[in-house]
């Protein structure tokens, strides 16, 4: 298995707490897998690099946002979702039923990520652009850009954008 | 008598699996391992583990609901 192992690229272009998800599970399944894995993490993925993770989840002009209330499964209207705090509301529910389902933290498939030998490119573009600096950043990403990660998408089997 | 067992009940898509790699680092190539799981998912994902990993699954079963998967690592 080792002998032709296969590999994968993620670009990460999304920073929210539901779709910090996708990259991250399947970027620890594919390492688990003995696949060789790279996240490009470029704009707002940025954010799921930052030492300090902050990860809200927005259910405004999101129609397919329907959460588990009371035995029914309701959307909200953009109206209500604009309000002060409907956010932090959404996200803290959001991680209650995380935890409540057994899914893993952000925080830990990200570490899992780190451990299984996950590589990491920040862009550089991008993180001149937000003024992020590599000391907020986790330790292991290195810098790159756009023609670091076509090299690698020539080499890889599966290359994924999310 | 599998060779260490690893209780992932509880535990969702992809932590059973995530766990079940850290495990079979563990053993020794020939030596098994079996893992318990209540994720429904996890009947199809060791089955797609073991193929593509080539270690090799033994046992899939079930005893109400939990899951049973005994894994022969390579």
């Amino acid at each position: 298995m080792a002998d032709n192992p296969k590999s994968m690229s993620i670009i990460v272009t999304k920073g929210s707490l539901d779709w910090a998800y996708p990259p991250f599970i399947l970027a620890t399944t594919a390492a688990a897998m003995d696949v060789n894995v790279t996240m490009f993490f470029t704009f707002y993925g940025l954010e799921l690099l930052k030492k300090k993770l902050d990860l809200q989840v927005s259910p405004l002009g999101n129609p397919a946002m329907k959460m588990p209330m009371g035995g029914i499964h309701m959307a909200m209207p953009n109206i209500v979702g604009m309000l002060p705090g409907v956010d932090a509301a959404a996200t803290v529910m959001m991680k209650n039923m995380i935890k409540k389902k057994g899914v893993a933290s952000i925080e830990d498939l990200r570490t899992a990520a780190v451990e299984s030998d996950v590589k990491m490119i920040a862009c550089q573009m991008t993180m001149d652009l937000f003024e992020y600096k590599m000391e907020d950043m986790i330790e292991g990403p290195v810098l790159g850009g756009a023609a670091s990660w076509v090299d690698l998408a020539t080499k890889s089997d599966i290359n994924l954008f999310i | 008598m599998a060779d260490k067992t690893l209780d992932a009940k509880g535990l969702n898509c992809p932590l059973p699996i995530l766990r079940a790699k850290k495990a079979i680092n563990e053993i020794s190539p020939g030596q098994t391992l079996e893992v318990l799981a209540t994720d429904p998912g996890a009947v199809a994902d060791f089955a797609a583990f073991c193929r593509t990993t080539g270690n090799e699954l033994m046992e899939s079963g079930q005893t109400g609901n939990v899951y049973r998967f005994v894994i022969k690592k390579v």
